[in-house]
């Protein structure tokens, strides 16, 4: 297929899509949206994983933390001064942050710069770790990130949290930022330095002899994967309209593990339809949850239920697909007609199966 | 004119065991230079010290009139110096051509953002990168594999795909631990012509370590052998094979040559 012809074909899906968005913005109820927009959110944040731990192959699960810093600073950035002084009323404000009140867009861009920064300065250490003590050093910082901002009263307004944040994100500010996230990741993956990272991944010391720089292309990764992270963060503030330190503990890095891990390590799409599909069984799962009236007997909801579903269903996939849905494939143009091809063929080879027989009693 | 590359006195330690003791090496450009010994010498870890994997005691390395000694492995290569590995050390999951292609990348001059902007200056270097690899993959006659996963090739194509990436590099020395590993004696003879082809094409100088000895000998022109981490002798195939402190350390002391 022709290169030209693949980007037409994805340009109209993407035009179709934001269509789609446009109606079940006018046309969904408030609740469905707001899964919606998670959905867009979870892409953002299923991809920077995948970029560090899927294409690069280190193990981080510092996701959370800068989730945080991304989220704190869009909000603080964000809230006008009423608000400010409404939520800061046990300890003062530090001064220089009172009258701040930017655009939306430009506070999520600070918010993913600012945890890109603060990536930086963790990856200078914790990048010389490898595999499991990566994994810890990384989970270390992140939850030194949380209890900062827990002690930080002035700045972050401590245990309290951010309230009355303003609420902007909406399907097309989280759909917006997940096709753009798609669309610098794939560029990325397929340029020279994705082919570098992916080097990494598959043999640190083959690729270091090949004159890859193992330091700088594991930091480009972590970086980037902490300013997508930090962009999630800040459209999740402003989804949420309330940010808290309890928000981004450790259990907010698996929920994004559990993507990246259920799509595929290594797989662009795999994460988007991992995303999509837990973000929704995320929400449709709290049936089993709620209280149950069997007419003789009452069962009552079990809170966590949800969680050891959704156990039971990576023992699934670890036993049945190991690599995740799609594995270190992608979900390409040519893939998608050659399946459709492929059942054309099953079709006609069953009609001509059926019309064999008849013709010879004939 | 001086020589390509020099080592000088040469010593890594790893704990209270030398592993390599005071080794010097020099040699020319054009060179075919084996570097043999038994199991244990210390053969690779000479290699490791010159690709910078590690980092010697003490001593220096000088290659091309410049100390290299404590580079970075992505460093050397860079200056020019590639190698490939005793087991076979290719990026399994991706394909021929992705392989080499990597090692196009330490010629890139434009940074990421250029990358996925896709300005014309990257997309230019992307073209030629992709254009000498598929010019590389048909002098090395695995034009036909490029497609396929570099893990599914058969054994011999593995190796020999591994000597095309570090070729990628555009090394002036390519080092080469133990090529004909696993061959039969009909593809060592074709290693060998292989390896001369490519010296001419590429004008390349090389160092093998080898224990196949019929390849070290067809095709090296100068030998060093290393027992014990000490280098015990250097010189011509024929001088190596006549030499007694050689054939000592290969064979062991025969009792009645002492007596």
């Amino acid at each position: 297929m022709k290169q030209t012809t693949k980007s037409l074909l994805t340009l109209a899906t993407v035009i179709l899509f934001f269509t789609v968005l446009y109606f079940a913005n006018k046309y969904l109820d408030p609740y469905k949206l707001i899964i919606l927009t998670l959905c867009g959110i979870n892409v953002v944040l299923g991809l920077s994983m995948n970029l560090i731990n899927g294409f690069t192959g280190q193990f981080s699960l510092g996701h959370a933390g800068f989730m945080a810093v991304g989220a704190y600073t869009a909000a603080l950035l964000t809230m006008p001064p009423e608000v400010k002084e409404m939520n800061w009323f046990a300890v003062p404000m530090w001064p220089p942050l009172h009258d701040l009140c930017w655009p939306f867009f430009l506070a999520v861009i600070m918010g993913g710069l600012v945890a890109a920064f603060f990536g930086f300065l963790i990856g200078i250490p914790v990048l010389r770790l490898r595999g499991d003590y990566l994994a810890i050093a990384t989970l270390g910082f992140a939850e030194v990130i949380r209890v900062v901002i827990i002690n930080v009263k002035p700045l972050t307004n401590g245990a309290l949290g951010l309230k009355a944040i303003p609420v902007v994100t909406d399907v097309f500010w989280a759909w917006g930022a997940a096709v753009l996230t798609i669309f610098l990741m794939i560029r990325l993956i397929n340029s020279s330095y994705g082919l570098a990272l992916k080097s990494i991944n598959s043999d640190e010391i083959a690729a270091e002899a090949m004159g890859v720089n193992l330091f700088y292309h594991k930091m480009l990764s972590f970086v980037l994967s902490s300013f997508l992270a930090g962009v999630g963060g800040a459209l999740l503030g402003g989804l949420l309209g309330t940010v808290d330190p309890t928000m981004f503990t450790f259990l907010m890095t698996f929920n994004i593990l559990l993507i990246v891990v259920l799509g595929g390590l290594g797989s662009i799409t795999g994460s988007v339809i991992g995303a999509v599909f837990v973000t929704i069984l995320m929400e449709w799962l709290r049936i089993v949850e709620s209280p149950v009236d069997l007419g003789f007997v009452q069962i009552p909801g079990i809170p966590g239920m949800r969680m050891v579903i959704f156990s039971f269903l990576l023992v699934l996939v670890i036993i049945f697909y190991q690599q995740g849905l799609l594995g270190r494939r992608e979900l390409t143009w040519e893939g998608i007609f050659n399946l459709l091809r492929q059942v054309q063929e099953r079709f006609k080879k069953r009609n001509k199966d059926k019309s064999v027989p008849s013709s010879e009693v004939g | 004119m001086a020589p390509l590359f020099q080592a000088n006195n040469l010593v890594m330690q790893f704990g209270g065991l030398t592993a390599v003791n005071k080794v010097s090496m020099s040699i020319e450009k054009g060179e075919i230079v084996g570097l043999i010994g038994p199991n244990g010498a210390g053969k690779t870890t000479v290699f490791n010290i010159i690709t910078g994997v590690y980092r010697p005691t003490s001593g220096s390395l000088i290659f091309n009139g410049r100390n290299i000694t404590g580079l970075r492995p992505d460093q050397v290569a860079k200056l020019g110096i590639a190698r490939t590995f005793q087991n076979i050390r290719l990026f399994r999951d991706l394909t021929v051509q992705e392989n080499v292609e990597i090692g196009y990348h330490l010629r890139i001059h434009s940074g990421p953002w250029r990358a996925v902007l896709r300005t014309p200056k990257y997309v230019a270097e992307e073209k030629m990168i992709k254009e000498r690899a598929s010019q590389l993959l048909a002098q090395v006659g695995l034009v036909e594999y490029r497609h396929e996963k570099a893990g599914a090739l058969p054994y011999g194509a593995q190796r020999r795909l591994e000597i095309a990436r570090a070729l990628a590099t555009n090394p002036r020395l390519l080092l080469l631990d133990e090529p004909a590993a696993g061959m039969n004696p009909n593809e060592g003879l074709e290693l060998m012509a292989f390896l001369r082809e490519i010296r001419k094409q590429f004008d390349l100088t090389i160092l093998l370590i080898e224990h196949d000895m019929r390849v070290v000998m067809g095709i090296c022109e100068r030998i060093y052998v290393l027992d014990y981490g000490t280098l015990i002798a250097e010189g011509t195939p024929e001088q190596i094979q006549k030499n007694p402190k050689v054939i000592q350390a290969y064979l062991g002391v025969d009792d009645s040559v002492r007596d």
